[in-house]
């Protein structure tokens, strides 16, 4: 997994609160077998007609967002089916910082698993933050991971919080199989002792 | 030994490793696959040269994707074919048991696993797929996971997991007449909000709940997702024992014994301690409609669209307003004039026989109205065969419904059968988000009797003043 420890860029505010991956990559998108070129098809049904046309509305495909590296978002973001497509599509678009209140649980830890930070701040920090986006044009944010700050273009320093864990594996790029091999005995002598109803007799 | 809950007894037996402040090592019993979810993973296996570490754990189906239309024909769509094919490959390579579009057991994931025997309580099992609360009907932690996950726990049968927080939700009381699990679950969920179950488990129990059927307990632990928690549980009891016996892969004779000796412990103590707990009563509680798109966008069925002006959070009223314009609904429209292109009866939620035979008594001798399609698609061939077996498939017929082979179908739109654009569909289904059964599709959850009715109406109407006896 690739290591995250800056992340720089034009913050993207996208005001709606429960967004479902549904929205993030729409069913039609689920059928390819590959990880990677989910980025065309980010916000598909709400980013293009029907006629694949971009809708100007869209915020995606508003020119001043056009290089956005980070989505400013509402409560309860990534709500739904687990699609990890709805991951990789954010991650492909170029969006490997989230902001919002809060993540549906799924969807947050697939975000660790390649390298995006959903970063989780208050209601009202997360408003302030939309108003300020709208008042200025190119608005970016700094985050630097380490530290776990957002440093805003005032110079104005946010702090945030993480998971001690979650962070060492986003900053080091660990990979989690690898992790878990490290327990091998562990896993083995746990096995041996699984309860007759555990098991299964595939044969039947 | 203090008092522990459900969650904690079956939490504790599958813990691999543990340290402060970090996730813990949990076992999984059962990894259920399916075609749509699995690939990604399977590719990393190939790449990395890895094996399924127990493919006798591990059981997969095609359901997402699948059409539902004659089983004989070639599946037409060439991506879904090649999804469908390195499903069937994947498993040859690696060992693992696959039920696939011919078998007579294929069906929904969540569907053939209770089924099969597969799901039993006290296990620990996973699936890349948010419905695989489902399963925590049985007493079982069941979690849906994402891709990487599916390639983890394909590697080591093992799962990180952050300890989730404990939610009680307790129902008490006996639902009228023409009150369904589904009613309940939906009543529950537009209570505790969309995200109202975030990071938690829920423990379902009290009167309302532990007098349900296994069927219609997987009704409601399969919307636990739709409530954001993790997971939903219930405690297994003698219902949960008749329903395992016999099943083909459930324990036999002095194991199944045994088993049922230590799964009568898997119940919260007396005494045990929830983080959160919400008490509701099933009395008072009406047939269910979703008017948005969320499933907490809900009302009764007597009563009206809401005003988003009525909101007090400006997120939520912003949301509402979305949605009503979305759904080409006015404020204060009576639900029942709400007017209806097409109904769907099927999906991991309600396609279980016991949803058939009750829809199938509403329609009986009945007529769907003019204008509307509606169809029925059952969970899985097992449940389609015993549905035709008891002669369903013919009221649906006769009644003007089409009746359909199993698979998830117009849940998700992921195979052929879509809305089409600003069509307006009553569904049995899990969710109602934009889009979700077709592009600019509008979607209303109900249960499968009230489906039945509206298809026959034409409309939205109170189920519980029709005659359903039948």
């Amino acid at each position: 997994m690739q290591t995250l420890k800056h992340h720089a860029g034009i913050v993207v505010p996208l005001d709606r609160v429960n967004v479902d991956t549904d929205q993030i990559i729409p069913k039609q998108f689920l059928k390819l077998i590959e990880r990677t070129g989910f980025g065309q098809y980010l916000f598909y049904d709400w980013r293009f007609h029907q006629d694949g046309n971009p809708k100007i509305d869209f915020i995606l495909n508003d020119p001043q967002y056009k290089e956005g590296k980070i989505l400013l978002t509402r409560a309860n973001f990534g709500s739904g089916s687990s699609r990890e497509h709805a991951v990789w599509a954010l991650l492909d678009y170029g969006f490997r910082v989230l902001i919002a209140p809060s993540y549906a649980d799924i969807f947050y830890n697939n975000c660790f698993k390649n390298g995006v930070l959903p970063i989780t701040l208050d209601e009202a920090v997360v408003s302030q933050l939309f108003d300020e986006v709208a008042k200025h044009d190119g608005y970016s944010l700094d985050i630097d991971l380490g530290e776990e700050t957002i440093r805003k273009p005032t110079g104005e320093v946010l702090r945030f919080e993480i998971d001690p864990f979650r962070k060492k594996c986003l900053l080091e790029g660990l990979d989690d199989i690898s992790l878990t091999l490290h327990h091998e005995q562990k896993i083995r002598s746990h096995e041996l002792k699984l309860h007759p109803f555990q098991k299964i007799d595939v044969a039947r | 030994m203090a008092p522990r809950t459900l969650f904690e007894k079956v939490w504790e037996s599958h813990v691999v490793h543990e340290e402060p402040g970090r996730p813990s090592l949990m076992w999984v019993d059962r990894h259920l696959v399916h075609e749509v979810t699995s690939p990604q993973a399977f590719g990393g296996l190939r790449i990395s040269g890895r094996r399924v570490r127990r493919p006798d754990l591990t059981f997969a189906t095609v359901d997402h994707n699948v059409p539902t239309t004659d089983r004989s024909v070639p599946v037409q769509d060439p991506i879904s074919r090649k999804q469908i094919e390195a499903l069937e490959q994947n498993c040859r390579d690696f060992g693992i048991t696959l039920f696939d579009l011919h078998s007579p057991q294929q069906g929904i994931v969540h569907i053939i696993g209770p089924e099969l025997g597969i799901t039993l309580p006290g296990l620990t099992i996973v699936c890349g797929d948010s419905h695989t609360s489902t399963h925590g009907a049985f007493g079982a932690l069941a979690l849906g996971i994402g891709t990487s996950e599916v390639e983890h726990v394909l590697v080591t049968q093992c799962l990180w997991i952050s300890k989730p927080e404990s939610f009680e939700i307790r129902v008490d009381g006996v639902p009228p007449s023409g009150v369904t699990a589904k009613d309940l679950i939906l009543s529950i969920i537009g209570h505790i909000g969309a995200a109202g179950g975030t990071g938690s488990i829920i423990e379902y129990r009290g009167d309302a709940i532990s007098s349900l059927t296994m069927e219609e307990r997987m009704t409601i632990c399969n919307m636990s997702i739709e409530g954001g928690a993790r997971a939903g549980l219930i405690a297994p009891d003698e219902t949960t024992f008749r329903y395992i016996r016999g099943r083909k892969y459930s324990p036999r004779d002095k194991p199944l014994e045994e088993a049922e000796q230590y799964w009568r412990e898997l119940r919260s103590d007396q005494g045990a301690s929830f983080d959160r707990s919400v008490q509701l009563h099933a009395d008072k509680m009406k047939p269910q409609v979703t008017w948005g798109t969320t499933p907490a966008m809900v009302t009764d069925v007597t009563g009206s669209v809401p005003n988003p002006e009525d909101f007090a959070d400006p997120n939520m009223r912003k949301a509402a307003t979305r949605a009503l314009e979305y759904m080409a609904l006015e404020p204060g429209t009576a639900i029942q004039s709400i007017k209806l292109d097409r109904v769907f009866i099927g999906s991991c939620t309600n396609s279980r026989l016991m949803d058939l035979v009750a829809a199938s008594k509403v329609v009986k001798g009945r007529k769907v109205a003019p204008g509307v399609r509606a169809m029925v698609v059952p969970g899985s061939q097992m449940i389609k065969h015993q549905a035709e077996a008891q002669g369903l498939d013919r009221v649906f017929i006769e009644a003007g419904f089409e009746w359909r082979e199993s698979g998830c179908s117009m849940c998700l739109g992921m195979n052929p059968d879509i809305l089409a654009p600003r069509e307006r569909c009553a569904s049995t289904s899990n969710r109602n988000f934009e889009g979700r059964q077709g592009r600019e599709g509008r979607t209303h959850l109900v249960s499968p009797i009230m489906a039945a009715a509206a298809a026959i109406a034409g409309h939205f109407v109170d189920v519980r003043d029709w005659d359903l006896a039948g």
